[in-house]
């Protein structure tokens, strides 16, 4: 190599050409630059002008939130949306406790609010690089799916009576349903796409091509049947799961198909050459997986991980159709009350707001990691 | 493997070999799968026998009658007559164009070259079994479902049903999805950020809440019967659905359909030759006229000499609903329009991938050499994109079709929403279960061999 090549570049002795940046310069290239982006670009923005006077209109023009009775107190119930034309967030504000937790008891509250509030205090926590990365704080997120069990069904002693999980509902139930899901998938995922690529044993490779393939090509809804009806046949009698752990079974079953895929692609990146060094060091099977290969796939692994979990968790909401009371099914409970009827517009937009925060969150998440294993290479 | 390399590296004991370990290990979860399956057929027969259920599929058949309404029913062709002759000419049709390519390969004719080969392969795929259908048409004999037949008419209406809400859903998803997946990339600012703005709502959203949501605002925005919207006195209109004008099938109807199919076969033909013909010359023959021409002037011929061959019936309101004329119900409506919406989000980055997968030299060579942006797109990157494209887009085709059976959750009759209510009525869980995987499983093989065979097409066009 020659030094000078080396050597950082020097700026080039002139500037590019100025070129006048104005609004309207810009407007000409990207949205007028021939007659039919002309025509498409006021097609768009008819479309814009439709959708978001529309989307106002209906949703804070004409809106009601609430009113002040006669002693000046600010109240939520239905006379707030006596005459809006719009929608009635006054539906949304009084429910906000079923939309939350569906039936969990109300003197009870504290207990899934402490424990949500302390996965969200780990969360912001978390957000800052550095913090995250310390052993005591991964630790503490293994042990988030414990801590929102015991606190939410309790333990029947230190004051905390047993919630019976019949009683689990809303965001809460949808919540709990989609992260042990993920969390239990996950290993019983890895064993799966292990099996699947295995060469020495055919047998246990066509098991597992089987179960993934068999779930795979059927609808989440028949497995979520399967469990729910046909499980407590396949049981001895008097053996009895309740009715949000039957559903939770058949979610792991289902998604740890969807995971073994995911964690085969994962596999099929790291070349062969890394396998066959850790054997020629001497580490075992199980060696060579956990210290060598796995590590590595499941880093390439992390964004389809995340659309997995983002699927999976707008997949729960399947469960209203089995009959438990998720996020989703709050908007039939909720509208059914006499108080509500004919608010399920309200209801649907409202959940489907915060399901979308969730989920383009963690999409965005995926992207951002997307981007950065790309530049790591 | 070392102790072979070497002579006198000393042998393992044989219980420490892989090959020793890879066997016990297959045993014991052989045996384990075993064991389990046993337990569970044990419990199941056991329970079964306390809850009084006969097990097995004879619930399906009569004596047996479902008792529920379905409310929309469809005709099932019945394995007799026509229907069997139609799908003996199509199997016929398939066994001899695969042994004729196969005969092409070995006697250098090779299906991908030979005009005559690929001729023939239509002839025998498309134009046998539509002869047969042709000429056996008096034959069919379809079944309707009412409350009187037996659970397995109720089960196939079902089927009907979630083949028709998945085709066209399919069809129109694929159309929405090419649509913004290729605004997506638009050099139109406005446009793209709009596309990426529609993508990225209807993806992270809950398809179930979709459905739901689009149901009751059709419920809600639509009037009551009463006072249905009319359109031109052709379509109408309301909260039970939208009605439009139902063709009715007259004497000549047959022969006019046999003549829409011929042209099909001209117009194939057609642009084989002219294609050819611009391989050996480079004259190019013009090919939308001629096309349309065939297509208008074959089909108008039998109108002229036969008659008409459809009539159409109009919704009229009858009392308090309206007759004739085919239904579009809001069940229908809500399901196909959210797998659309829903699956063309996905479609769409399906395609922008695709495209962008297509590499800049590629594009620019092709503007370069002086070809229009829309020939560029359609003769360039779109065909190099499709083979990224087709195998995500498969599981796509996969997913809406699953997908369909969120139907249950808003009453449109699919496989599920009846199955589940034969489950209700029978008891015969077991059994309705493995119906429902069954019938979907075999929809995922059919997708899947569809979908492939279209990929090797694709790949052998890029060659």
């Amino acid at each position: 190599m020659s030094t000078n090549a080396s050597q950082p570049l020097q700026p080039l002795p002139f500037s590019a050409p100025r070129m006048a940046r104005t609004a309207w310069t810009w407007a000409r290239q990207n949205l007028f630059n021939t007659w039919y982006n002309s025509i498409l670009t006021l097609l768009a923005l008819w479309v814009v002008y439709e959708v978001v006077t529309g989307l106002w209109m209906w949703g804070f023009w004409h809106a009601a939130l609430y009113y002040r009775d006669a002693a000046g107190h600010i109240q939520f119930d239905r006379k707030a949306c006596a005459d809006s034309t719009g929608a009635c967030w006054a539906f949304v504000a009084s429910n906000w406790y079923l939309f939350l937790f569906g039936t969990y008891p109300y003197d009870e509250r504290w207990r899934p609010m402490l424990a949500f509030g302390v996965v969200i205090v780990l969360g912001l926590v978390s957000l800052h690089p550095r913090v995250r990365a310390t052993w005591w704080v991964r630790g503490l997120w293994l042990l988030v799916p414990l801590w929102v069990l015991l606190m939410v069904r309790g333990l029947g002693f230190l004051d905390m009576k047993l919630v019976d999980s019949s009683n689990w509902g809303g965001l809460m139930l949808s919540l709990i349903l989609g992260t042990l899901g993920i969390v239990a998938s996950f290993p019983i995922g890895i064993l799966l796409a292990l099996g699947r690529r295995s060469t020495k044993m055919p047998i246990i490779k066509s098991l597992c091509v089987v179960y993934i393939e068999i779930i795979r090509g059927v609808p989440l809804i028949t497995v979520l049947f399967m469990s729910s009806v046909v499980l407590p046949l396949f049981l001895p009698e008097g053996f009895n799961l309740d009715k949000v752990l039957r559903a939770q079974v058949g979610i792991i079953f289902f998604s740890s198909a969807y995971l073994a895929e995911v964690v085969r692609g994962g596999l099929q990146a790291i070349p062969r050459g890394q396998e066959e060094a850790a054997h020629a060091v001497g580490l075992s099977y199980w060696q060579t997986m956990s210290f060598i290969v796995l590590p590595q796939a499941l880093r390439i692994m992390i964004p389809a991980l995340v659309s997995g979990a983002i699927a999976l968790f707008k997949d729960t909401s399947l469960v209203s159709i089995i009959g438990l009371i998720d996020f989703l099914s709050i908007a039939g409970l909720a509208t059914a009350n006499p108080q509500w009827i004919g608010r399920n517009i309200e209801a649907y937009v409202f959940i489907a707001a915060v399901y979308w925060i969730f989920c383009f969150n963690m999409s965005r998440y995926s992207m951002r990691l997307e981007k950065r294993l790309k530049t790591g290479h | 493997m070392m102790s072979e390399q070497s002579g006198q590296a000393p042998r393992s004991a044989f219980w420490r070999t892989t090959e020793f370990r890879a066997t016990l290990y297959q045993i014991i979860a052989l045996g384990g799968v075993v064991a389990f399956g046993w337990w569970v057929a044990h419990n199941t027969l056991h329970n079964l026998a306390k809850r009084g259920i006969h097990s097995g599929f004879s619930f399906l058949f009569p004596p047996t009658e479902a008792n529920f309404p379905i409310g929309e029913t469809a005709h099932i062709p019945l394995l007799q007559g026509g229907f069997l002759y139609l799908l003996m000419a199509i199997a016929l049709g398939w066994v001899a164009s695969v042994l004729l390519a196969h005969w092409g390969r070995g006697h250098g004719h090779p299906l991908a070259e030979d005009l005559r080969m690929q001729a023939g392969v239509v002839a025998l795929v498309f134009v046998l079994p539509v002869l047969v259908l042709y000429a056996t048409r008096g034959s069919f004999q379809t079944e309707v479902y009412d409350a009187t037949k037996p659970y397995l008419i109720a089960v196939l209406t079902g089927v009907m049903n979630t083949i028709k809400v998945s085709f066209i859903g399919c069809i129109l998803a694929t159309i929405v999805g090419l649509v913004i997946g290729i605004a997506r990339l638009s050099s139109n600012w406005l446009v793209a950020k709009l596309s990426g703005a529609y993508v990225e709502i209807f993806r992270n959203v809950p398809l179930l809440l979709q459905m739901l949501f689009w149901y009751f605002l059709v419920l809600n925005t639509l009037p009551p019967v009463r006072r249905s919207i009319g359109i031109l006195g052709m379509v109408e209109l309301n909260n039970r659905g939208v009605y439009t004008p139902d063709p009715i099938p007259q004497a000549s109807a047959p022969h006019f359909m046999l003549a829409i199919a011929a042209a099909f076969v001209l117009i194939y033909l057609y642009s084989h030759y002219a294609k050819r013909r611009q391989e050996q010359t480079g004259e190019q023959l013009p090919l939308l006229y001629p096309s349309l021409g065939i297509l208008i002037v074959l089909p108008g011929l039998v109108w002229l000499v036969l008659g008409q061959p459809f009539t159409f019936s109009y919704p009229e309101l009858h009392g308090f609903n309206f007759r004739g004329g085919m239904v579009l119900t809001p069940e229908f409506s809500a399901v196909l329009i959210a797998l659309v919406i829903y699956t063309g989000a996905f479609i769409a980055e399906v395609v922008r991938s695709g495209i962008q997968a297509v590499s800049k030299g590629q594009r620019e060579a092709a503007l370069a050499v002086g070809l229009r942006k829309g020939l560029v797109m359609r003769l360039v990157v779109l065909p190099q994109a499709l083979r990224v494209i087709v195998p995500p887009l498969t599981s796509q085709y996969l997913n809406l079709t699953k997908n369909s059976s969120l139907a249950v959750a808003i009453g449109y009759p699919d496989l599920v929403s009846v199955g589940g209510t034969i489950l209700n009525q029978s008891g015969q869980a077991i059994e309705v279960i493995l119906i429902w995987m069954m019938v979907y499983l075999t929809f995922s093989l059919l997708i899947s061999l569809f979908m492939n065979w279209y990929n090797t097409k694709v790949k052998l066009v890029e060659r």
